[in-house]
């Protein structure tokens, strides 16, 4: 039962504007939280704060009351350029983590062939890391992180470079997953639809400095986890009212702001 | 002549000769070429338009091989000379790639170990080997030490360097990805830095090889008893033309294998360099 807490957090690199101001969120078991916001709102700064890449310059996080300090196996993390190590093949990928934990060869590679199971990509355990397409790789990327048996897991725009169809799977995918193993997901995107479908709870980032405008408590992942299709739930006029309800929020977000965008 | 017919040919019926003309692959025209070159010395020395002692006919250079070979040259074997060279280089290879791989890491990873390591490599490292050649020779005398030191040196700048550069050229998502694994800072070293360097350190070998080879046999013409450049230099003084240039023959043929053979290794333990992932 993994609880992380975010009490007042800002970041700030030397010499720079702030990147984030005044975050606080908390992320409990059977929540997909998911931050939603356009380039230099911080979103990718928020997730490296908690991965422990990045020290805040204030504030607190918490994991289940300990302090966050550095990276560490208890936070998996999927990024959006898979990050694969192309000298393995895909099992070797996916038992990494457990390698470097020191499970022995024959337990690791059982629970490797598990997660890509998990994944659907039983099969593919002797292929090279050059030889799948994006999509694939970005399953690994999972299954890798999901391996190591973390107590939560962060997305960086993991599916951000997918093209439209596979982005589509990989997102029923990710609810199935997320389903599955009951691990509270931290999901960072700038698209709009595929954060209003995957969210239990959506914060909205403004840039300059990152702050959070707007929280939403969803259910439309839920739905989906229940059994309801897709296409079903996107073609809700709820779903719609909604997805137009986050869309102007961005767009007012954009006009009050003068435009002084970093990527 | 020939090119022009072929080209000709090639207006007339271009369906059939675009197979032919691609069925002659770069391999091919880079050995058609070594034989045009065969073809041309034994022709400049069986019309006697060069004397033997300037050139001397393949025939005679290959004879001169089978003697070198069977009874030797200079109270050693070519075999002998050969092995002098070879145990040389690999000596000082050896010794390169223990010292120059952790040296470049640290150089790569350790801001200090790069502040005291750097400008002492790149200070040495434009010299000519053969420049401080004396200087080795007057501290460790011209026994075999003199020759592996030089050749250490020679190489070791090339490995250290590349090593380097390969190390702070490490995807930092892979390095984040570990990290977020739970990866401890030697584990980083061991999974991640090297496996993502090696590519450039194969590449600093490569490197290291024939600026090491070329030192090897410059050092052997100057002072040494045994070994090719050796077996070049004494024949030169006495004129005998042929072992002269069987002697740079061999040389090329080494510094050539040498190169392939770790284009090999390069193929086959870093076969994800150049694919796109």
């Amino acid at each position: 039962m993994a609880l992380l807490q975010l009490e007042r957090i800002s970041a700030q690199y030397p010499g720079s504007q702030p990147v984030l101001a005044d975050i606080s969120l908390t992320l409990g078991p059977q929540q997909l939280l998911v931050a939603l916001g356009p380039s230099g709102s911080g979103k990718t700064s928020l997730l490296n704060l908690i991965a422990g890449f990045v020290e805040p310059s204030a504030g607190r996080i918490t994991l289940d009351g300990v302090p966050v300090k550095g990276p560490s196996a208890e936070r998996g993390v999927v990024f959006q350029d898979d990050a694969l190590l192309p000298w393995q093949d895909v099992l070797a990928n996916v038992a990494f983590g457990l390698e470097l934990a020191g499970v022995g060869r024959d337990k690791r590679e059982q629970r490797a062939r598990e997660m890509l199971a998990l994944v659907d990509l039983a099969g593919f355990e002797d292929r090279r890391i050059w030889q799948l397409s994006g999509g694939q790789k970005q399953r690994v990327g999972l299954a890798r992180a999901l391996a190591a048996d973390p107590r939560v897991l962060l997305m960086d725009e993991p599916f951000g470079a997918l093209d439209a169809f596979t982005r589509e799977q990989m997102q029923e995918l990710l609810l199935q997953v997320w389903q599955r193993t009951a691990k509270p997901v931290f999901l960072i995107t700038h698209d709009i639809e595929e954060a209003v479908f995957l969210a239990t709870d959506l914060i909205l980032l403004a840039p300059n400095p990152g702050q959070i405008v707007e929280r939403l408590q969803l259910d439309f992942g839920q739905r989906y986890a229940a059994g309801e299709s897709a296409r079903a739930i996107k073609s809700d006029p709820r779903f719609i009212e909604t997805r137009e309800h986050v869309l102007s929020k961005v767009f007012s977000q954009r006009s009050a702001v003068p435009r002084q965008e970093r990527a | 002549m020939s090119s022009y017919d072929v080209s000709a040919a090639a207006v007339k019926t271009p369906s059939v000769s675009i197979p032919v003309r691609r069925s002659l692959s770069t391999r091919w025209i880079s050995l058609l070429t070594l034989f045009g070159l065969l073809a041309i010395w034994w022709a400049v020395t069986a019309t006697g338009l060069i004397e033997p002692l300037f050139l001397p006919p393949p025939s005679a250079v290959l004879q001169k091989g089978w003697l070198l070979a069977t009874s030797g040259y200079m109270d050693s074997t070519l075999w002998q000379h050969l092995g002098a060279s070879l145990s040389r280089i690999g000596l000082g290879l050896v010794f390169a790639i223990l010292t120059a791989v952790p040296v470049g890491i640290a150089i790569g990873a350790n801001r200090i170990a790069r502040g005291v390591l750097d400008p002492l490599i790149e200070f040495y490292r434009p010299i000519p080997p053969l420049a401080y050649l004396p200087l080795i020779v007057i501290w460790c005398g011209i026994g075999e030490l003199s020759k592996v030191l030089l050749i250490y040196l020679a190489i070791f700048a090339p490995i250290a360097i590349a090593t380097a550069t390969g190390v702070r050229t490490v995807d930092p998502a892979k390095l984040r990805a570990a990290q977020s694994l739970g990866a401890t800072r030697v584990q980083l070293i061991r999974h991640v830095i090297l496996p993502s360097a090696l590519p450039d350190i194969l590449t600093g070998v490569r490197i290291g090889l024939g600026v090491g080879w070329s030192t090897l046999v410059a050092a052997e013409l100057i002072a040494a008893t045994s070994g090719l450049g050796f077996m070049v230099q004494s024949a030169a003084q006495f004129l005998v033309t042929d072992v002269v240039v069987l002697g740079i023959l061999v040389i090329a043929l080494i510094a050539f294998a040498m190169e392939m053979g770790l284009r090999a290794l390069q193929r086959k333990l870093v076969p994800w360099h150049g694919q796109a992932h």
